[in-house]
Parts: structure tokens; sequence; C-alpha cells
């Protein structure tokens, strides 16, 4: 059944490995960045092996690639150690490994606490591959909780700005949304026949949770999850952390903050909202796709007055991310006639999202890195002195306002696909956002990039060979996701498709009823 | 008294024995620092004798087991004179390897403090190793004269600990104990006198059987005034050890003004025997009335929690704050106790009514809570050792001054929030679990906000250890000679406190990866107390 035992472990494990041998073994700066370069880029193989090994023909198992052993056997709390990836899990898994490898290039120039900093950015990336990885609660629940300290430490001790006060908001924020995931992950616990953390038995047809005999009434436990995930993703009203910790983060943190850290909440909507709730999913699309619409329209207002360009592509995250629920809300289509396109162009728009986000923060980095500031009356005519920084920008711009022939593209498309079947009208609205997003891209391009070279910035160079290497990777697959979508389509359906047959079944049934 | 009872009985008596040598040599010899490594070493006997006891119920379980039975739960015999009042189940076992465990951490990491601050060596030690075999009394008695007796065996060595430095802060600290626990052993004497009158039995088994026959549909809460009051005023008095609500007013001094390895010993050791305490009453005695208790232990744990937390974010002193963290601990864990039910059999119900929940997360956290707040004492003791301090903002840049306390306290609080790897957030998700299958959902999720706001004070030491500099730059030169001088020629008693230590540290991320056997351990001890067999 598994292709590759410990396969995936080690996918997980090693960058905390690494964080280990650099805590104790390692001295000297040289030799802790080179490293952790070469833990990265292990890593990135490893993940993009897990991706191509993923067997996304139908005919092939759900989960794959698992790795299983019991870990605490009692008479009250059981749980294993479970990992596997499904097509929904796998290209995250990619996504980690590719935006961890460019997190530890775009670090090469931190001096500060070298030894400490890339132990806190391989243990971040290790909590989050575990996250997209992890196929029992409770080791899920550890791996989501993992991410807290590490991410703390990054932006409070190398950002910048207002750091201490952005990393405890970030902190607060997201512990109370785990908070509420604990209370629903015990619920969920106690609501099985004989105590059980396992995530694939609930993702089963026949073995699902019925609202007989539940510790909570499953409408409470599925708002509970969606609490947590909404924080994370982050949606209207509970996004104002991201601001914040988007801005003053270190551009590496930035990038794994907005390039993977929000894909976990949207990991979890999809994984647990709808994959384990179909019923409650689709009597709430309606506040699902609400939320999604104001998140959309409202990031993108708030986006247009921005002068800052880091805060900017923060607040464009929060429209961006609200596509994501527009997505899902296309579950509340008439009963049995849902299609996979709107959940799968959600789950596109994770991937998309985090590449080309990652994309925006690496060059935004190196513009401060040369010019120093990141206030956009201030710049200006940088494509003439740092051309490969600017084109790749400009092409991260295009493909985050969906230029097609890009990665962004597809996942909007497929969103507005799905969302439109279910409820028209709203996803005329978040449409609206698009438009938006195009005024947003363009005129930051415009201020930032373009128009009369300034005096001050005559001396700067443009991105050196190392530096370009997140650029290329991220180009790269911006455009091959853009030119051929079904190198991803095709696996992210593997693992929707069996979350549309359940939906597709069921969806008459009252809520919190047997189905 | 027989020589199987004095067996029954020995390892209390041999950690009284070994705290009173301990004395006896503190007059005998003139080089008090053998005092400590005897007090460590001695600990093997009563370490011995618990493990033989245990060794003997495993034996037997194994021998019933063999013929498809189930071994006793208690070996003390139905004719001894010790059966109304000493039981010698898992679960007493369970609590004096706690004890013991809890001493052979302290004794070590108090080495250096003691020898620098107080002239009475021998009997500091010896006063701690008899506070702790009132302890081991307490964990294992089942009836209410003998429970009293224990109490006071626990609590009066640790009042003139307290005020063993006999500096202002630490008589206050020795004062405050003294009153306010001769308050709650007054209050306790007087419940368990109402008790007893009503009920006509002071064991608690005794008590069970007389509730059982007496109607509780009254209407009155726990079916009597009489048993009103003397629950509530037996509870009130059990608090005090519990240092929960509402008798909670002495920690923050205490834990203030007292030698810090005395908090660390109370912190942890004289809690967890509370619990057990008020576990084996509730399940030995009352669990006639067990739904009233509970609510009320639940509002108990709730204003615990809350009012803990609550006031230790505007605390500056550390070793306040702790006063105050280990108030709202204490919330969390009365959680636990909070989520009895009434039951039958382990099979009466479905594998949700398995009455285990509860006290089970109960001893989980405690042992949970022991590594990790020991870890945080003993890195208070060396970190203050270095910068004669315990304001919290003197703990700037102790990163680079002392990296290696410094992170042991980080990992420390770390598990106090209740995050992972660490055991305290399996006995967070525990003790919430209990909860919710005890219908008090509003509990956890009190519990799971109150972890929330922990954070923010928890985290906040972190941050000034980690990112703030140092307060008052030290020149250069100065530094190197302080780091020289620490580095090359660290006294042995100073590097035994940062090994204890270490070892606390490990044992905390150890029940983090793998809690598997201490659950398994305190489901056993928890299934001898509810009588269920093994």
């Amino acid at each position: 059944m598994n292709a590759v035992p410990g396969l995936l472990s080690l996918t997980v494990f090693l960058p905390a490995a690494g964080a280990l041998v650099i805590l104790t073994l390692l001295r000297g700066y040289r030799a802790i960045r080179a490293f952790a370069f070469a833990i990265g880029l292990i890593t990135l193989l490893l993940s993009l092996a897990v991706f191509l090994l993923f067997d996304r023909s139908g005919a092939a198992a759900r989960f794959q690639l698992i790795d299983r052993f019991d870990w605490i056997s009692s008479q009250t709390l059981n749980a294993s150690y479970f990992l596997g990836v499904d097509g929904l899990s796998a290209p995250l898994v990619l996504l980690t490994g590719l935006l961890g490898f460019c997190a530890i290039i775009v670090s090469w120039h931190i001096n500060l606490r070298v030894k400490e900093y890339f132990v806190w950015l391989l243990l971040l990336q290790t909590a989050v591959m575990g996250v997209f990885t992890a196929l029992d609660f409770l080791l899920f629940f550890l791996f989501w909780e993992l991410e807290l300290v590490p991410m703390y430490m990054l932006i409070a001790t190398w950002g910048t700005g207002r750091k201490e006060y952005s990393a405890m908001k970030f902190l607060i924020f997201t512990i109370l949304g785990s908070a509420f995931m604990l209370v629903a992950i015990i619920a969920l616990f106690l609501s099985q026949p004989s105590g059980s953390f396992n995530m694939t038995q609930l993702l089963t047809p026949g073995s699902m949770l019925t609202g007989a005999g539940a510790a909570l009434p499953l409408g409470v436990i599925f708002w509970l999850f969606f609490a947590a995930f909404a924080v994370k993703l982050p949606t209207w009203p509970v996004h104002t952390w991201l601001p914040d910790a988007h801005t003053d983060a270190p551009t590496a943190a930035s990038v794994m903050l907005a390039g993977v850290m929000l894909k976990m909440g949207g990991y979890g909507l999809l994984r647990v909202n709808v994959g384990m709730f179909p019923g409650e999913v689709t009597a709430f699309a309606w506040a699902i796709i609400a939320l999604g619409v104001i998140s959309v329209l409202y990031g993108a207002i708030v986006t247009i007055r921005q002068t800052d360009l880091k805060r900017l592509i923060a607040n464009s995250s929060v429209s961006h991310m609200g596509l994501v629920l527009v997505g899902i809300g296309s579950v509340g289509t008439a009963a049995g006639e849902l299609n996979a396109a709107g959940l799968n162009g959600a789950a596109m728009q994770l991937f998309t999202h985090g590449t080309i986000t990652g994309l925006l923060f690496v060059g935004v980095g190196l513009i401060y890195d040369k010019a120093h500031t990141r206030y956009i009356p201030d710049l200006g005519g940088l494509a003439g002195r740092m051309p490969i920084a600017a084109i790749a920008l400009a092409i991260a711009g295009f493909a985050s306002l969906g230029l097609p022939g890009l990665s962004g593209f597809v996942s909007e498309v497929l969103v507005f696909f799905g969302g439109f079947r279910a409820y028209p009208w709203p996803t005329a609205l978040a449409v609206l956002g698009i438009i938006l997003a195009a005024g947003y891209i363009l005129w930051m391009l415009e201020r930032s990039l373009f128009g009369p070279t300034r005096e001050r910035f005559a001396d700067l160079t443009d991105a050196g060979l190392l530096e370009a290497v997140p650029l290329a990777l991220l180009v790269i697959s911006i455009i091959v996701v853009g030119v051929y979508p079904a190198i991803l389509t095709e696996v992210f359906n593997a693992g929707i498709a069996p979350m549309v047959e359940i939906i597709n079944q069921g969806t008459t049934a009252p809520l919190g009823v047997s189905r | 008294m027989s020589l199987q009872d004095l067996y029954l009985i020995s390892p209390q008596l041999a950690m009284a024995g070994l705290g009173i040598l301990v004395i006896l040599l503190d007059l005998l010899t003139g080089r008090k620092g053998w005092l400590a490594a005897a007090a460590f070493i001695g600990l093997a006997a009563p370490l011995a004798l618990t493990g033989a006891q245990l060794y003997q119920l495993e034996q037997s379980a194994f021998l019933a087991g063999l013929s498809g039975g189930a071994g006793p739960n208690n070996l003390t015999p139905v004719d001894s004179i010790l059966t109304a009042s000493l039981a010698v189940d898992r679960f007493g076992i369970f609590f004096n390897l706690l004890v013991i465990a809890a001493a052979a951490l302290v004794i070590p990491a108090s080495v250096d403090y003691v020898r620098r601050l107080t002239r009475l060596t021998g009997e500091f030690y010896g006063l701690l190793l008899l506070s702790a075999s009132g302890m081991m009394l307490l964990a294992s008695a089942t009836e209410l004269i003998t429970i009293y007796v224990a109490l006071e065996l626990t609590t009066l060595p640790l009042v003139a600990l307290a005020a063993f430095l006999r500096n202002t802060p630490s008589g206050e600290a020795g004062m405050k104990f003294l009153i306010i626990g001769a308050i709650s052993s007054a209050l306790t004497l007087y419940g368990m006198a109402l008790i007893f009158g009503y009920t006509g039995s002071t064991s608690l088994s005794g008590i069970a059987v007389s509730l059982g026959q007496t109607s509780t549909d009254t209407g009155l809460p726990f079916g009597s005034y009489a048993l009103l009051v003397g629950i509530a005023l037996l509870t009130v008095g059990i608090a005090f050890k519990l240092s929960a609500v509402p008798s909670h007013m002495w920690v923050p001094d205490v834990y203030e003004g007292a030698p810090t390895p005395l908090v660390a010993f109370l912190s942890v050791a004289s809690k967890a025997v509370a619990f057990a305490l008020l576990l084996r009453i509730i399940y030995t005695g009352f669990l006639e009335v067990a739904a009233e208790w509970s609510l009320a232990l639940a509002a108990l744990a709730a204003i615990s929690m809350t009012l803990g937390n609550l006031v230790a974010i505007t605390q500056s002193n550390i070793r306040r704050l702790f006063g105050y963290s280990t108030i709202a601990q204490a919330g969390y864990i009365l959680v636990g106790v909070a989520a009895v039910t009434q039951y039958e059999t382990l099979a009466g119900g479905g594998w949700n009514d398995n009455p285990v929940f509860g006290p089970a997360s109960v001893l989980f956290y405690l042992a949970a809570y022991t590594a990790a707040n020991l870890t945080a004492f003993f890195a208070i003791i060396a970190i203050s050792r270095r910068i004669n301090s315990d304001r919290i903002e003197d703990y700037a840049g102790m990163l680079r001054r002392a990296p290696f306390p410094a992170v042991a306290l980080a990992l420390s609080l770390i598990a106090l929030i209740g995050a992972p790897p660490t055991g305290i957030f399996f006995a967070k998700i525990y003790v919430f679990t209990a909860a919710v299958q005890n219908g008090l959902a509003w509990l956890a999720i009190l519990g799971v906000i109150n972890s929330v706001i922990s954070a923010y004070y928890y985290i906040r030491i972190i941050r000034v250890m980690f990112l703030q500099p140092p307060q008052e730059q030290p020149t250069a030169a100065a530094e190197t000679e302080a780091d020289s001088a620490t580095a090359d020629t660290p006294s042995p008693a100073v590097r035994l406190t940062e090994v204890t230590m270490g070892i606390a540290a490990a044992a905390t991320v150890a029940l983090g990866l793998a809690p598997g056997p201490l659950l398994t351990a305190a489901e056993r001890a928890v299934t001898a107390l509810l009588g269920l067999g093994v």
C-alpha cells in the first residue's frame, strides 16, 4: 500500500532534525546557513518526490504514503502517529517544501543571531508540513500548536517596526482560534463509539458522525472548527492580525506566513469542515459565501489605500483568501448537483496564492534590502535598475490579478464557476474584487517599478545569482501551473472528488441527522 | 500491630525516619555538605519499600489474571488495624512515587541555595523529608482522623521552612502560611466533625455505606444542611493545600518570600497529594453526592483559573507571578476533579461513560505539572543566583547571560501554556476531554480561553529573556570576567542545580513525546481508586 515507507515522515521531520543539528553541533554563520540550505534543498526534493509518487489515478487509494503506528494506547485516550497524503494535501506538501527552501535563501543576509534564526525557521517548516500530513486529530493539533512559538520568535526578534506588538497579536489570535479547535476535537473524539482521533474515519461515508450521541451538537462543532480555521485563513472580521504580522515580519517569515501558514486555514476548512461535515457545510454555505464575499471586497478596498508595499500585499491576501471561502460556498448548490469546480478552485487558490504571494514578498524583500524603503511614494523607476526583480514582481502581480496564462487565473475561474452555480449574485459581487485587484496591483507596479529613475536609486544593484533562485523557482511554478493547470488540478481533484461525492449523496438530510 | 501492618506503612515510616536521621546527623557531623547527599541517598529506602508494595500488587494481579480473575486493589488485609485508615493501592503508590521523585529532584537542586542562604542545613532537609512523609501518608489515608494528622504533618514543617530565611519577606510568608493554614485546618476539622455527626463514621468507606442508606432526595443540596456545611468546610480546608480559590490568599506571599527550593517542593508535591486527598474523599466516601460536589468544584475551578490568570498578568516579580500561575493551574486540574460521575461498573455504560477519565486526567496533569514547574523553579534558582533579583525586568537578555537556565525556563513556560511538545499539552487535552465527557463543555471552553490569557504573561517572560537586551550593560571586560568566572569554575553545587533542572526539563519533553506509559499508570491507579479491579 505504501510505496515508500518513511518518506513522508522524513519529509516532515528532516527540517526539525536539521534544526537540532544546528542548535547543538554547528558554529559559525557560514556553516549554519550552508547546512540550512542543504536541508531546505533536500526537503524540497523530498516533497517533490511525495508529489510525484502520489498516484492520482481514480483506482488508487485515497490516502497514500501512509506512515502509521500506535502512539498512545490506553483505556481512555487513543492516538496514533498517522501521516499520509491525499490529493488535497500532496500539492500543499510540495508548496511547503518550495517556499521553505525559498525562505532559507532569502534569509542569506541575516546577521543577527543566525543560529537561532535558522532553528526557528526549520522548526516552523516541520510544523506546517505536519499539519498538512497528519491524519490523527491529536497529531494534527500538536503540529498546529507547534508552529506558534517559532513564528512568534521570528517576527518578534528579526522583524521591523512594531514587531513585538505584531508578534503578540498574531500569537493571541492564533491561540484563541486553536482553543476553539481543541474543544471541537475533543467533542469529535467523544462522539465516536470507541473514542478515536482518526481523521480518515470521519472522512469515510458510512462511518461519519451522526447527530445522535454527539458530545456537542454537530453544528456547534462545525462552527468551532470554522472559527479556528477562519482566524488562520484569515477571513473578515478576524483578519486584523494579518496586516500587522506580515508587515513587521522579516521577509522569510512573511513568505512562510502568507505562503503556507494561511493555507493551513484553508486546508483545515476543506479537510474538516467540508470533508467531515457534509450536512452542515451545505446548510451553512450561505454564511460561508457571505463571509467570503465580504473578505474579498473589504480586503480589496483596504488594499487600494495602502502605501507600504508589504502592507499592501498583506491586505491583498485577505481579499484573495476570501476567494477560498467563495469556492467552498459553492457547496450550496441544489441537492445532489454539486460539481467539483468550486472546491477544486478553493484548493487551487491555496497553492497559487502561496506561490504568487511568496514571490511578491520575496521581490518586495529584495527591494527593501536594496532601497531601504517600502513606502510606495518614495519608490519609482526601479525597473531600470533592478530588471530581474522588477520582472519577477510584475509576473507575480499579473498572476495575482488573474491574467490568463498564469496560475492565479486558473484558480479564480474555477472558484467563480463553482460559486456562480450556487449563489450567482454574491459571486458576481466577488468578481468585483478582481477588478479592484487589477487596480491596486497595476497601480502598485506603476508607482514602485516604473516612471522616471530616481537619483538616489542610481547605484542600486539587481538581484544576485543566489537571490534570483527563489524568484526563478516561483516564476516557473506560476507559469507552469498557468499554462498546464492539469498538473495540479488532477491531483487536487483526486482529493476533492470523494468529498463532492459524499455531499451529493446526502445534502437532503436535515442538519445533524444520520445519512 | 503486626509486622505486616508495619510493612504496609513502611514507606511513610522510612521517609519520616530519614528526616529524623538527617537532623541527628547534623548534630554529629561538622561537614554539612554530606547532609544533602545523605538525604538524597536515603530516599532509596522509601522508594524501595514503595517499589516492593507495587511489585506485590503487580504479582498478585498477574497470578489472579492466570485464573481469569482480577487482582486485589488494596494490599491492606481486611482484619488489620489499618484496614479503615490506610489503603495501600496503586493510587496511593502513584502519589508516593511522585512525592519521592519531587524530593529527589528538589534536594540536589537546592544544595547550593541552602549552603548560601541558611546555616541550618540539616534542619532544612530534615523538615522537608518530614513533610514528605506526611504527604505520603495523606495519599494513602482513608479515614478522617488519619487524614487530619497527615495534613498537619505535611503543613507544619512547611511553615517552619517558609520562615527559614529569617528576613522580613520570609517571616511574613511563614506567618501568613501559619495563620491561614491554622484557620483552614480548623475549618477542615469542623467539617469532619459535622460529617461524622451526620454519617456516624470517620472512615470514608463507612461514610459511603451510611450515605447509601440515607435518602438524599430532600430537596436540599447534598441532602442535608449538616452534610452541606460539612462538605463546604472540608472543601475550603483542602483548597488551602490545593492553592485554589477560596483559600488562595497565602500563595503569592509565600511564593515570593519563602526559600525558592521550598516553594518548588510545595508547589508540586503538596498540591499533588491534596488533589489525591480530594479524589479519594470523593470517590471512596461521597460518590452518592458526586453530582452536587461536581458542580461546586466546577465553580471553584472556573474562579481559580480566571482569577489566577488575570492577576498574574500584572505581576512584576517572577515568584509572585508563579504564585498566581499555580492558582490558575490548580483551577485547570480541578476541572478534572469536577468531571466526576456516579458509576456502577466500568462496563456499565458505553465507552463514553468511562468514569476513569476525570480522575486519570488529574493524575496525569499533576505528574506533567510536577516536571514542568520544577524545571521553572530550578531555573529561577539558577538565574537568581546570577542576578540576585526576582524582578522580571531584570531577566532581560538572560538568553545571553545564562543560556541553559533561560532555555529551560522558556521550555517550562511553554509547557505551562499547554503547548507542545510538553506533557501539559496532553494533560490539558485530557482534562478538558474529561470535562466535555461529563457535560461540562462550558468549563472546557472557559479553560481553553484561560489558556489564551495565560499565554500572554508566560510568553512575556520569554520575550524579556530572549528579546530584550540586558538592562545595565556591563562593560565588556567585566562581562568576560563574569563569564569566565562562571564558565571556568562553576562550583559543583551550582552545576548540580543545572543538571537537576536539565533532568526535569527532559522529563517535561519526554512526557510530551511519549505520554503513553504515564497515561496507563494513571489509569491503573484510578481504576484501583474506583474499586473497579485492574
